[in-house]
């Protein structure tokens, strides 16, 4: 028994008989996701409004910045390219029940991987150069998040405490490394840049998404692939309801954790090189990382509205890019401090931690349905009947 | 010089891990996990500074106390009464707190990022021969004794570990498995709440949108190291304290500094943070309904 729960209480339930039960089961969901999601932009309305913010304006201008015209469109799907990544390293591990909120460190490191080989490789055909790029960043992400596996398989370290403490390690090595090995000599503040050959360019001149979207997307895929018509994403999903189970089934636990979380940090470490050689005008990482914003922590958010399933994370990473995009305008012409839209992003994922409390608020709405058509004196029988 | 400097850097940096942790073993002990130290941390730190900014110091901590409490009873009322998953309701207070944090820099003092403390709303300093002390410190060694007796030698502390090792017992023994709960929930919150106080407008007099540098997971980690013992979240408080202080301190040294680039001195909590917590787990032993809501049958 370790200290945290090692298995979430809640788990996105799937109901294996009958389309019927599994279609309302899916629409419910939706009803949730956009509920806490439209929670999140209500708290964050209020909060504006007592600090003396114009949320109306700082909303529109949000809409307009996210989804108003094409370049709106293309910078909200330039964050949406790292959140997919990061919200399928969380959702992937949290499918199989694990907490990883390791997805920052993971991201830092395929990002430092990403630029050290996309530097060393110019003259080499992009068609083979970006690849070998993002292999290695991924590589070197899921390198990175062995260690959180390994600690838990053997030594029983919870995964929350061991992931966040390789994101503090990660920022700390990146500012060694940048300042002091990859330095540009002609730019203090950053890494040299990567080789020309690898920079992908902006599909919309003016805007920031590139072809790495399509990486994202492509990864997305193959994991769903993985998790729904592969024997590994069988154990992994059989892992998130129980190890028992899968002990059982003749499955190795072990081997269930290890998978998962080297996936997971896959996904991330190429977060990080769409970070480098997928969004111009740099190619190249900051000393304060402020080009790998928070992507990796933000990709919480993403799992859990997407709920954990990577084509509801390819809308949920849409969603939250729109938001992140849409808070840069919000700055800049209601004033509003962008960060305000990471308020919106707790508490969402506060709000969907308590799915009872759907639940329950479903059955006092239809309790007072019931109370308002029948009688009065019948009323606290159907709610009781509700209830079952 | 150097050693009294490391010893008054180890005993304040304790403050923040010990006390966090304090009261995390307390609620663990009754089944309530909560991650979101980290947050509520961040989050009293920035209001402990705008209310000894307008009151003073003392209500500054006091200020802060209230926040951490209010967010342990939200994050309470979620996991009891919602049956909600604790993990997701801590990961959440902890976005929180960033978001709020950096969107209340900039509201609260139009900067991003960074504000400094007032010397004149700071907790005041007690002089001792080796150099200013924080009396914070002598609170957070209190509290975990007071925390130790209340657990093993009152009343309220049985029903806590009651309600920790097999709800269902102590709900038919009369025990309220929620309210008791719900009273763990709060008070590791307040405690955080007073540590993140203590952060901003006293040890590091300053408030900044990391201030709270992982510190609520280390004092999770701490609760790990503890075994669910306050006395032993001192010792591990002073250890995690010790290698926090020995990185500042040694971060300073030039002639270190040249040797071992500063960022890997930095790192050096963390590291340890994991050696200690690995070196720790399976002799430990949690309470049976750890983390799990309870049902009534």
């Amino acid at each position: 028994m370790s200290q945290l729960p090692a298995e979430p209480a809640a788990r996105p339930k799937q109901k294996a008989a009958g389309a019927g039960p599994m279609l309302r089961g899916a629409l419910a969901s939706l009803v949730q996701v956009v509920l806490a999601a439209g929670i999140g932009l209500a708290i964050g309305a209020i909060m504006m409004n007592a600090t003396g913010y114009d949320w109306k304006e700082a909303y529109h201008a949000l809409w307009i910045g996210s989804f108003g015209d094409r370049w709106g469109l293309f910078d909200t799907l330039a964050d949406a390219t790292p959140l997919i990544l990061t919200g399928l390293t969380f959702g992937l591990c949290f499918r199989a029940g694990y907490f990883n909120i390791g997805a920052q460190g993971q991201m830092i490191i395929g990002a430092l991987v990403a630029v050290a080989v996309g530097s060393s490789l110019g003259g080499v055909p992009t068609l083979v150069a970006v690849p070998l790029v993002v292999l290695a960043a991924g590589i070197a992400g899921a390198i990175w998040s062995m260690p959180a596996a390994l600690l838990k398989v053997t030594r029983g370290v919870h995964e929350v405490i061991s992931t966040i403490m390789f994101n503090w390690i990660a920022i700390y090595l990146s500012g060694y490394l940048v300042f002091n090995v990859m330095n540009d000599p002609r730019s203090a503040e950053r890494t040299v840049r990567v080789a020309e050959n690898v920079r992908m360019s902006a599909l919309l001149p003016g805007a920031d998404a590139t072809s790495a979207l399509f990486i994202s997307v492509f990864i997305a895929v193959f994991f769903y692939w993985l998790l729904y018509h592969s024997p590994w994403g069988y154990e992994m999903r059989v892992a998130g309801f129980s190890h028992d189970a899968l002990r059982y089934a003749g499955a190795n636990p072990m081997r269930a954790v290890n998978v998962t979380f080297l996936l997971a940090g896959l996904a991330s470490g190429i977060a990080g090189a769409t970070q480098i050689i997928g969004r111009p005008p740099t190619y190249a990482l900051y000393g304060d990382l402020s080009n790998l914003g928070n992507f990796g922590f933000d990709g919480i958010a993403v799992a859990l509205i997407g709920r954990s399933h990577p084509l509801g994370t390819i809308l949920a990473a849409v969603f939250f890019g729109a938001l992140s995009t849409g808070a840069r305008m919000m700055q800049i012409i209601a004033g509003v401090p962008l960060d305000m839209i990471r308020v919106v992003h707790g508490v969402v994922i506060v709000a969907l931690a308590a799915p009872e409390l759907w639940s329950i608020l479903r059955r006092s709405i239809s309790r007072r349905v019931a109370s308002r058509t029948a009688p009065a004196a019948s009323g606290p029988a159907a709610g009781k009947g509700a209830q079952q | 010089m150097l050693i009294s400097s490391l010893i008054l850097g180890s005993l304040h940096a304790m403050v923040p891990i010990t006390m966090t942790a304090t009261g995390e073993i307390l609620s663990e002990r009754a089944g309530l996990v909560n991650i979101g130290l980290e947050g509520i941390l961040l989050i009293s730190a920035f209001t402990a500074v705008v209310g000894a900014e307008a009151y003073g110091p003392l209500a500054g901590l006091l200020v802060g106390l209230l926040t951490g409490a209010f967010i342990g009873l939200i994050h309470g009322i979620i996991a009891i009464y919602f049956r909600g998953d604790q993990t997701i309701s801590g990961v959440g207070i902890n976005v929180l707190g960033a978001g709020l944090v950096a969107f209340g820099l900039v509201w609260q003092w139009g900067q991003a990022g960074f504000h400094q403390v007032p010397r004149a709303v700071r907790v005041p300093a007690i002089s001792t021969p080796w150099g200013p002390l924080s009396p914070m410190v002598i609170v957070a060694l209190v509290l975990a004794v007071l925390t130790w007796y209340l657990m093993n030698r009152t009343n309220l502390g049985l029903k806590l570990r009651a309600v920790g090792e097999n709800p269902a017992a102590a709900d038919a023994a009369g025990v309220s498995v929620e309210k008791v709960r719900l009273f763990g929930a709060v008070f590791a919150g307040a405690l955080a709440g007073l540590a993140g106080a203590f952060l901003s407008i006293d040890w590091l007099a300053t408030i900044t949108k990391n201030l709270s540098a992982g510190r609520g997971f280390i004092a999770l980690a701490t609760v790990v190291f503890s075994g669910l013992n306050p006395l032993l979240a001192i010792v591990g408080g002073l250890i995690f304290g010790f290698f926090n202080s020995l990185a500042l301190v040694a971060s300073t040294s030039r002639e270190l500094t040249r040797v071992i680039p500063y960022q890997f001195l930095q790192m050096l909590p963390y590291v340890v943070t994991l050696l200690v917590v690995a070196g720790v787990i399976g002799r430990v032993r949690f309470p049976r309904a750890s983390g799990q809501p309870y049902r009534r049958e």
